[in-house]
C-alpha cells in the first residue's frame, strides 16, 4: 500500500491536468462564442421572435432578417397586393405576408463591398509596406533608427480618434472625405505602424545567411529579398495581415466621422437598418453575420500560418 | 578555379580592429584552413574574400584581377555557411540548381549538371526531398553541392562542420578531403578546430587578434611554431615552455635551464639577457634516471597507446607523453630527457622564435 507508482512521466501532463485543461479551453470557448450563435439565430427569427421575452431559444427558422437586409420595401394596400400576381421569389413572399413589396436593392451590398475594398487594401498597403520598412530596419544600419522605430511605435500610443477633428478638416481640403481611396490612406496609416513592429520581430527572426548565400549565388539583395526572405517571412506576413485586416474591417469611428455615402461602410450602414420601419433586429443580426464572414474565411485560411506564427520561435533550430 | 590573393588587409568595426594588416596568398588548387579561437578575425577575413564585408584598407585579388570592391555576386565565388543556409521553402534539387539559375543557365543543362553533382555527393536519391527534413550530414552535402554545381573560382566554407556531432564530423572531414582530391578547387576554410585544419589543409593560416601568427603547412605549424601563440595554440596537449633568463651567443649549442646545460639546434642570432622559453613538444620527452633535469610526477592521463605524465619542474608543469606501459607513482622524482634537434627557442618579450638551424631552412618571415 506504501508503494510509489512511478509509471507517469514528469514531463507529460497527466490524464487529470489534462481534461482540467480541456475543461476550462471548451468553457472558454463556449463563452465567446454564445454572443455570436445568438446573432445568427437572430438574423433567422421572424421580428416577433427576435423580441420575445423570454428568448425563444427554438423558433421557426425564416430568411425575413436576410431579405429586410437586402431590400427597402413600401407598405400596400392587401388589394393592391393580390392584384400583383403570384410572388416572384421568397423574399417576396416574405414581404408580401407583411403587407409589403420591394421597393428596390437596399444599401448594405455597396456598403459591404466598400468594406471589402478599403480593409483589403489598407491591409495590402500596411504590409508592404511594413515588409519593406522592417526589412529596412533589420538588415541595415538605418541613421537614428532605434528614434525612428519608436517613433513609428508613438503614432499607437493616442488612441487613433483623438486626431480625428484635424483628419476631417485636412480629408474635406483635400477632396478625400467620403473616398475609398481616403479611407484605405487612413487604415495603412494606422496599421503601418504595427506592422513595421511585428514584421521585423520576424524579419529579425530569419538569419541573414540566406540573403548572404544567396548574394554569393549570384541574385541581388532585391533579387535575394524575393526569392529568399519573403517566403520564409510568410508566416509573419499572414499574422501581420489578419490583425491589420481585423482592426480596418471592424473600424467604426473614423467610418462614421469620414463616409456617408459613396465609401461608407458597412460597419456604420449596420446600425442605420434598425430604424427602417421599427427595430428590426433580424436585418441588424443579418447583416452583422455576413459582416463576420469575410475575417472568419480569411483566418480559417491563414490558420496554419498564424499556429505557426505562433510558435514561430519555438520551431525554429 | 583560381588563386586567391590578400594584400595588406584591414577590417575595423569602428575602434575595434578584427583584421589586422594580413597578407598571404593560396595558390590555384590548394585547400587553406583559416584557424584560430573564435573573434580571432578569422570569419571577416572569409567575409571579405566573398565580399559579405568590404576591407578598411587592404586588397583582394581573384585570379589576377583585383575583386577588393566587387559585389559578392560578381567574384563567382561559392560560400558554405556554418548553418548551410539552405533555403527552406525548397527541395533538394532547387536548393542545388539556385545559382544556375542566377546565371540563367538552360533548364536541360541544370538538371544535368544539378544530378552530376547529386551523384558525386552521393545525395542523388534525396534530390526530390524538402531540405528541413534532412539530418546533418546530408544538409552540409547539399550545401556543398550548391556550392560545386557552378564550378566558381573558389570555395570558401565557415565553420561548415562545427554544428555536426564528433562521430560525424571525423566522416565529413574525409569526405571533404576526398572531394578537394578529386575536384582541386582553391578553397578557403575557417576553423578553430586544429585536428579539422592539419587533417585537411595544404596550408594553414593561424591567426589571433586579427594577425596572422603564421602561414604555413601544418607540417611546418606543428614542428615549427614561429610564435609561442602557434606553439601554444597547436598541439594537444600544447608545447611545453621552460622559461629561463639569459642572453643567446651565435653559434651557440646549449643552453642553461635551471642550472641545467640542455642541448639545442644551433642558434643563429646573438640576442641580450632577457627571459626566453625553451619549447618542447610533449612526444619529445622521455624518462630517463641520468638527466640531470629533475622533477616530481604530478599525475598521469591515461590515452590507450600512450599516456601523458605531468611533471611539476618548480616553474610549473610540463607534459610529457611516454608509452602507456611504463608506471609512475605520484610525488615520485624522475628526469627528463629533451629531443635535442627538435627544440624551439622563443624570445618572451616578442613571442617570436629565436632563429636557430632547426628554423632556418624553413624560415617564413
Amino acid at each position: 500500500m506504501s508503494s510509489v507508482n512511478t509509471a507517469h512521466s514528469v514531463v507529460e501532463p497527466s490524464r487529470t491536468s489534462k481534461r482540467i485543461a480541456a475543461t476550462i479551453v471548451i468553457a472558454y470557448a463556449v463563452i465567446t462564442m454564445i454572443p455570436l450563435v445568438w446573432i445568427v439565430l437572430t438574423s433567422f427569427k421572424s421580428p416577433p421572435d427576435s423580441i420575445s421575452y423570454p428568448p425563444k431559444i427554438v423558433f421557426q427558422p425564416t430568411l425575413e432578417g436576410y431579405c429586410n437586409l437586402f431590400t427597402t420595401r413600401t407598405r400596400q394596400t392587401p388589394e393592391y397586393i393580390t392584384s400583383l400576381g403570384a410572388p416572384t421569389s421568397t423574399c417576396d413572399e416574405i414581404t408580401r405576408s407583411r403587407n409589403m413589396v420591394i421597393a428596390g436593392p437596399s444599401n448594405y451590398w455597396p456598403r459591404f463591398q466598400n468594406s471589402l475594398v478599403i480593409a483589403f487594401g489598407s491591409t495590402f498597403l500596411a504590409v508592404s509596406l511594413g515588409t519593406l520598412a522592417a526589412y529596412g530596419f533589420s538588415r541595415f544600419k538605418v541613421p537614428l533608427a532605434e528614434d525612428l522605430l519608436f517613433f513609428i511605435l508613438s503614432t499607437r500610443m493616442m488612441p487613433p480618434i483623438a486626431v480625428a477633428i484635424p483628419i476631417y478638416l485636412m480629408y474635406r481640403q483635400l477632396g478625400l472625405s467620403d473616398t475609398a481611396l481616403g479611407m484605405i490612406l487612413l487604415y495603412t496609416a494606422v496599421n503601418v505602424s504595427l506592422a513595421v513592429w511585428l514584421l521585423k520581430g520576424f524579419i529579425d527572426e530569419i538569419p541573414r545567411e540566406y540573403e548572404e548565400a544567396a548574394m554569393i549565388d549570384g541574385y541581388t539583395r532585391m533579387q535575394a529579398f524575393f526569392k529568399v526572405v519573403l517566403p520564409q517571412a510568410t508566416t509573419g506576413i499572414a499574422a501581420t495581415a489578419i490583425f491589420c485586416l481585423i482592426f480596418a474591417w471592424n473600424e467604426y469611428a473614423f467610418a462614421v466621422l469620414l463616409t456617408s455615402g459613396a465609401a461608407q461602410t458597412a460597419p456604420p450602414f449596420i446600425p442605420t437598418i434598425i430604424g427602417e420601419g421599427g427595430q428590426d433586429w433580424p436585418a441588424v443580426a443579418a447583416g452583422t453575420t455576413i459582416f463576420v464572414v469575410p475575417i472568419l474565411v480569411f483566418t480559417i485560411l491563414l490558420r496554419k500560418q498564424l499556429l505557426r506564427g505562433i510558435t514561430f520561435g519555438a520551431v525554429r533550430k | 578555379m583560381a588563386e586567391i590573393r590578400i594584400e595588406n588587409l584591414r577590417k575595423e568595426f569602428g575602434a575595434f580592429s578584427a583584421v589586422e594588416d594580413s597578407s598571404f596568398v593560396v595558390r590555384d588548387g590548394e585547400f587553406l584552413a583559416l584557424l584560430g579561437p573564435s573573434g580571432c578575425g578569422k570569419t571577416t577575413t572569409l567575409r571579405m574574400i566573398a565580399g559579405l564585408e568590404l576591407p578598411t584598407s587592404g586588397k583582394i585579388f581573384l585570379g589576377g584581377e583585383d575583386v577588393t570592391f566587387n559585389r559578392a555576386r560578381e567574384r563567382d565565388i561559392a560560400f558554405v555557411f556554418q548553418l548551410f543556409a539552405l533555403y527552406p521553402h525548397m527541395n533538394v534539387r532547387k536548393n542545388i540548381a539556385f545559382p544556375l539559375l542566377a546565371q540563367g543557365v538552360a533548364k536541360a543543362e541544370i538538371r544535368a549538371r544539378v544530378e552530376e553533382t547529386a551523384k558525386l555527393l552521393q545525395i542523388d536519391h534525396i534530390l526530390d526531398r524538402s531540405v528541413s527534413g534532412l539530418a546533418g550530414g546530408d544538409r552540409q552535402r547539399v550545401a556543398l553541392g550548391r556550392a560545386i554545381v557552378r564550378r566558381p573560382k573558389c570555395f570558401l566554407m565557415d565553420e561548415p562542420l562545427g554544428t555536426l556531432d564528433a562521430e560525424f564530423r571525423d566522416l565529413m572531414v574525409r569526405e571533404l578531403r576526398e572531394l578537394h582530391n578529386r575536384i582541386r578547387a582553391t578553397t578557403v576554410y575557417v576553423t578553430h578546430d586544429q585536428l579539422e585544419a592539419m587533417a585537411m589543409a595544404d596550408k594553414i593560416a593561424v591567426m589571433n587578434h586579427g594577425i596572422i601568427e603564421q602561414f604555413g603547412t601544418p607540417q611546418e605549424i606543428y614542428n615549427r611554431p614561429a610564435t609561442m601563440y602557434v606553439a601554444d595554440f597547436i598541439g594537444s596537449p600544447p608545447m611545453n615552455f621552460l622559461r629561463f633568463t639569459a642572453g643567446l651567443q651565435k653559434g651557440a649549442r646549449s643552453v642553461v635551464v635551471d642550472g641545467v646545460d640542455i642541448s639545442v639546434p644551433e642558434i643563429h642570432l646573438d640576442l641580450a639577457e632577457s627571459e626566453f622559453a625553451l619549447g618542447v613538444r610533449p612526444e619529445d620527452i622521455s624518462f630517463s634516471d641520468v638527466s640531470p633535469l629533475r622533477g616530481a610526477v604530478f599525475g598521469s592521463e591515461y590515452h590507450g597507446t600512450n599516456q601523458i605524465v605531468a611533471v611539476e619542474m618548480g616553474k610549473g608543469l610540463v607534459k610529457a607523453r611516454v608509452p602507456a606501459d611504463q608506471n609512475f607513482r605520484i610525488g615520485e622524482t624522475v628526469g627528463l630527457e629533451l629531443n635535442y634537434d627538435r627544440l624551439s627557442l622563443f624570445d618572451c618579450t616578442s613571442g617570436r622564435a629565436v632563429p636557430s638551424s632547426r628554423y632556418a631552412e624553413h624560415h617564413h618571415g
